[in-house]
């Protein structure tokens, strides 16, 4: 992270204020754009509002760099007693990659929304965005087990409402919301009575509190069964395997906006949210990682390898992705399983990955949906021809997913295997091979569709999204090939995150 | 047997988070999918609470410790066990849980009304809400 | 410990909680939906009590406020708008879920077995944090009620985060049913307030007594149990009170829905504002001591709450009022506003009859 060392982009007052106004500012945005008499200007209290989190998301970043970790007590209390907010090189690395992805969304939904969602309701669809936005940043930042249900909660709910919002175009997705709503709040409901095991073992919910006391407890079934509660809980959030059914009907009916959002930033969380429990708050080389290794990596493998058949075999567009998204989660679960700096770090960089490459695709999606239904793979043949710039985004994106060399999807892959390799753990790299494959199976079908193949007889033109919807896309995609080339940065903040979690002796 | 007594309020809790998960699985019904997870929700929010009771202790809204509730309540009880565990001449329950129970109930009647505005929303739109007749409408419009 | 206070009130615990799994398994088994919504209710009545019992006065109002109150209003509310028929009942769909909960149930009881007994003072929930808040609350805070000092200043970090969920939820619920009545509908010939004179007399003189309470509940929040909670709920039931008597056309003539929605947008900005206001003065977020400025606090009279000879931390008591008054507002129109999109929903107007 010696490249945010030097880089100053606050002054000192407002950096040492910066980790609550990451949080603060989209909560206070999100009300503003309740409050906005038109879409218009709804949209631009979200720009204006996503602009600013970044920016102090970026300032955070740097104090993260030169301190090492940085706290922040809530209220002039210290902790126990109060809410203490901690970030250290892995939370920082979320809250610029969310903050990155607010931002972009924000832009894409002035034009995106118009077609997809009435516009009466287009004020209280981006409060409901912002909402979502301050609830995953306020999760990356929280050092407090139950501050961090609640920003679960904050953006769960508006999650489930704007999910739903996307009946106008499909009408699955109510039920796709409902069942998300019911999966998430069971998930949400098993966190809580984790930390309530936690918190009746040790009498406290600050997370370093916590991390002194349970090493001092040794082994404890409340405890143990606390954490089991937290990770399966957090594991429905997560979209891991078994507890993925909410994933697919869910990103399939959603606004493009929400999917491109729910994919790149929902699912991250809630892994950050697991890997803060198992690495810091339990004991190094104890329970937890055991849980991690018996249980979740082959829940893991199971996924990468189950869910790219089941993608394959799937007719609409965006249930691919959904899928494929599922077996990523997988890819990533079993590069944080390894438990090593190594895997860590390339589960990291993964996930970062992984954000940016579904962020590109549901854009694409989305930017081809404006003028053609583009539900099936059937209705995207030849749309390649037809509005070349949003299909070559959505290419750049499925390369990436593909791995392709000079994407930042290769680089992730390349630094799992070597990971799973360093780690000593061949079925790893065996189980990351089949599953590579079979991503190259379906993405090659999704890209022989939109290059290779005639439209169908009687289908609608499409043609270009617009210039506000084409600008965001485009750079979304254009970071995968960028960070493919030159991969310092997220390779610095992930390798950062890795060291910060398992060097720190506990 | 000691064990049930000791542990009785935490025994009894898992049995009203199991009875609505049971509920919220083992129906089709939207409506009342979402009764049993109100149920499994307020059954985690009763753990809580059970932890932070303490015995003798009354509700932690401070007692004046020369006022006659402090004496009375003073009076049930054994001087050494108020002098060690009490705050001022007088014994509370744990406030912590109590807020955090406070959160946990709002959040799930704010779950429960978004649920319940969806559920709405699908009878509307599939005239049921029935899960299995959703299922079968949908089974036969595919391409909706 | 001593036996004799444990064992009265254990008494009493353990008849509530059976009564409450009887209630649960109730729940479980019948096949009428009204029937289901009607037992939640008394579940929730039934674990009010027995939350006074465990000695959570708070937690208690909150829960009959809030659970068998508003829970049971929006369900009966989507019942009536859904029309469903009893609910089926398959055997075999059943098997699967009784396996999972009799594992996870299992599961439980071994993991229960690591935490302390009912009861016990010294565990370390009750040794740790817990104690240092009752030790620690005169000196920082002052007030009484320390369930309110946790809520709105040490913690209140988390309860902005729940004041943001409720906004949440009336947003998604605003998204979902609309803003109040569909305009395409007709007006109903007759309000139903024209024919029954005990209604109308007696929702008058309710009404501006329920707000009175509404308010005294909010004030009395620092001394007793309360808060911006358990008021805020108690003042939405005056409009859904009104609307359910005059109709609902009148209440949102009165208070229209936009009005309510931005209403439920200052509650946030003003609970955030302290926050903010707190910061700019050198403090940290929610900062209350950094509320006033020196020459501010300087000039609040001593004796405004009695004792002129006592010191108050006059910060963390106005910044414990705004934020409660924050919270009243979103809680408040909140409620009002998923009243407003169920009850708009309807065919027919709410009030009329059947």
């Amino acid at each position: 992270m010696t490249l945010f060392e030097a880089i100053y982009v606050t002054p000192p007052a407002l950096t040492a204020q910066a980790p609550i106004l990451v949080v603060a500012g989209p909560l206070i945005g999100a009300s503003a754009a309740a409050l906005s008499p038109g879409a218009r200007t709804a949209w631009m209290v979200s720009v204006l509002t996503a602009a600013f989190a970044l920016w102090m998301s970026v300032a955070v970043v740097t104090e993260v760099a030169r301190e090492g970790v940085v706290d922040y007590a809530l209220g002039g209390f210290a902790p126990p007693l109060g809410i203490a907010l901690r970030i250290d090189a892995l939370g920082a690395t979320l809250a610029l990659l969310i903050a990155s992805v607010g931002l972009l969304g924000a832009l894409y939904s002035g034009h995106a929304l118009s077609s997809e969602v009435y516009p009466g309701k287009h004020g209280l669809f981006q409060a409901g965005y912002l909402l979502c936005l301050a609830g995953f940043l306020g999760l990356v930042f929280t050092g407090d087990a139950f501050n961090a249900f609640v920003f679960l909660e904050v953006s769960s709910i508006g999650t489930y409402a704007l999910v739903a919002v996307g009946e106008a175009r499909d009408r699955r997705a109510l039920p796709a919301a409902f069942n998300y709503l019911i999966f998430g709040t069971v998930g949400a409901t098993f966190y809580v009575l984790g930390v309530g095991f936690l918190y009746g073992a040790t009498g406290t919910l600050n997370l370093v509190d916590m991390s002194v006391r349970l090493a001092a407890l040794g082994d404890n079934f409340a405890v143990q069964a606390g954490l089991a509660f937290i990770v399966a809980g957090l594991g429905v959030k997560a979209a891991i395997f078994p507890l993925h059914g909410w994933l697919p009907g869910a990103y399939a009916g959603a606004p493009s906006l929400v999917s491109v959002f729910l994919a790149a930033t929902a699912t991250k969380s809630a892994i950050y949210l697991i890997v803060r429990f198992v690495f810091d708050v339990f004991p190094t080389g104890g329970f937890g990682q055991t849980f991690l290794a018996l249980i979740v990596a082959p829940l893991a493998a199971a996924a990468a390898i189950v869910c790219s058949v089941q993608a394959i075999f799937e007719k609409e567009v965006r249930r691919i992705l959904a899928f494929s998204s599922v077996a990523q989660v997988g890819f990533i679960m079993l590069g944080i399983s390894l438990a090593t700096t190594g895997g860590l770090s390339a589960g990291v960089f993964y996930l970062v990955a992984h954000a940016l490459m579904k962020g590109a695709l549901f854009m694409g999606v989305g930017a081809l949906a404006i003028s053609v239904k583009a539900r099936t793979v059937e209705e995207f043949y030849g749309l390649g021809r037809e509005a070349p710039w949003s299909a070559a985004a959505f290419a750049v994106g499925a390369a990436s997913l593909a791995g392709v060399p000079l994407t930042m999807g290769f680089l992730a892959k390349w630094s799992l295997i070597a990971g799973a390799l360093e780690a000593g753990a061949l079925w790893v790299v065996a189980t990351l091979a089949v599953g590579s494959l079979l991503t190259l199976v379906y993405v090659g079908r999704l890209l022989e569709a939109m290059f290779f193949r005639a439209p169908l007889p009687g289908a609608t033109r499409a043609h270009e999204a617009p210039f506000g919807v084409l600008v965001p896309l485009l750079v979304m995609a254009g970071l995968s090939v960028w960070f493919g080339v030159d991969s310092s940065l997220p390779e610095s903040l992930s390798r950062a995150s890795a060291t910060g979690l398992i060097g720190s002796a506990r | 047997m000691n064990f049930v007594v000791t542990h009785f309020n935490y025994l009894a809790v898992i049995v009203l988070m199991m009875t609505g998960l049971y509920v919220l699985f083992a129906t089709g019904n939207l409506i009342k999918r979402m009764i049993g997870l109100a149920l499994f929700q307020t059954s985690t929010a009763l753990l809580y609470i059970s932890l932070g009771k303490v015995a003798g202790g009354t509700a932690a809204i401070k007692i004046y410790p020369d006022s006659p509730e402090a004496q009375a309540l003073a009076a049930q009880l054994d001087p050494a066990y108020v002098a060690q565990f009490g705050v001022s001449g007088v014994v509370y329950s744990n406030p912590l849980p109590h807020v955090l129970i406070l959160t946990a109930i709002v959040v799930g009647v704010a779950t429960l009304a978004v649920g319940l505005s969806i559920a709405v929303r699908i009878r509307e739109a599939y005239g049921t809400i029935e899960a299995d007749e959703i299922e079968a409408v949908r089974a036969r419009e595919p391409g909706e | 410990m001593n036996a004799i206070a444990l064992e009265a009130s254990f008494a009493l615990n353990v008849a509530l909680l059976l009564m409450l799994v009887a209630i649960a398994a109730a729940i479980a088994w019948t096949r009428s939906l009204v029937a289901a919504i009607l037992l939640m209710g008394v579940y929730s009545l039934a674990s009010a009590v027995w939350l006074v019992v465990m000695d959570a006065a708070d937690v208690a109002f909150t829960e009959a406020v809030v659970g068998a109150g508003v829970s049971t209003v929006v369900l009966l509310g989507a019942t009536l708008l859904v029309r469903p028929g009893p609910v089926r009942v398959d055997w075999r769909r059943a098997i699967a879920p009784a396996v999972l909960v009799v594992g996870v149930g299992a599961l439980l009881v071994l993991a229960v077995s690591g935490l302390a007994s009912f009861g016990d003072p010294s565990s370390p929930a009750n040794a740790h944090v817990g104690r240092s808040y009752l030790v620690e609350t005169p000196n920082d805070i002052g007030i009484p009620n320390v369930v309110t000092a946790v809520l709105a200043s040490y913690r209140g970090f988390d309860t902005l985060g729940e004041t943001v969920v409720i906004f949440a939820a009336g947003i998604g619920v605003a998204l979902m049913l609309g803003f109040g009545p569909r305009s395409s509908l007709p007006q109903p010939p007759v309000q139903p307030g024209e024919h029954h004179v005990v209604l109308r007399v007696t929702a008058r003189l309710l009404i501006p007594l329920i707000i009175l309470f509404a308010f005294y509940v909010l004030f009395h929040g620092d001394l007793g149990a309360g808060g911006g909670f358990q008021a805020g709920v108690i003042l939405a039931v005056a409009p859904i009170l009104h609307a359910l008597v005059f109709g609902l056309h009148a209440t949102t003539a009165a208070i229209p829905a936009g009005f309510v929605r931005g209403v439920a947008a200052l509650g946030v900005l003003v609970f955030a504002g302290v926050g903010v206001v707190c910061m700019a003065n050198g403090g940290g977020f929610l900062d209350y001591d950094r509320l006033f400025m020196p020459r501010v606090e300087a000039m609040i009279p001593p004796g405004l709450l009695g004792d002129p000879t006592h010191s108050h931390n006059w910060g963390q008591h106005f910044g414990i009022l705004l934020v409660e008054v924050g919270v009243l507002l979103t809680v408040s129109s909140t409620m009002v506003t998923i009243f407003y999109g169920f009850a708009g929903r309807a065919t027919h107007d709410v009030g009329s009859a059947r």
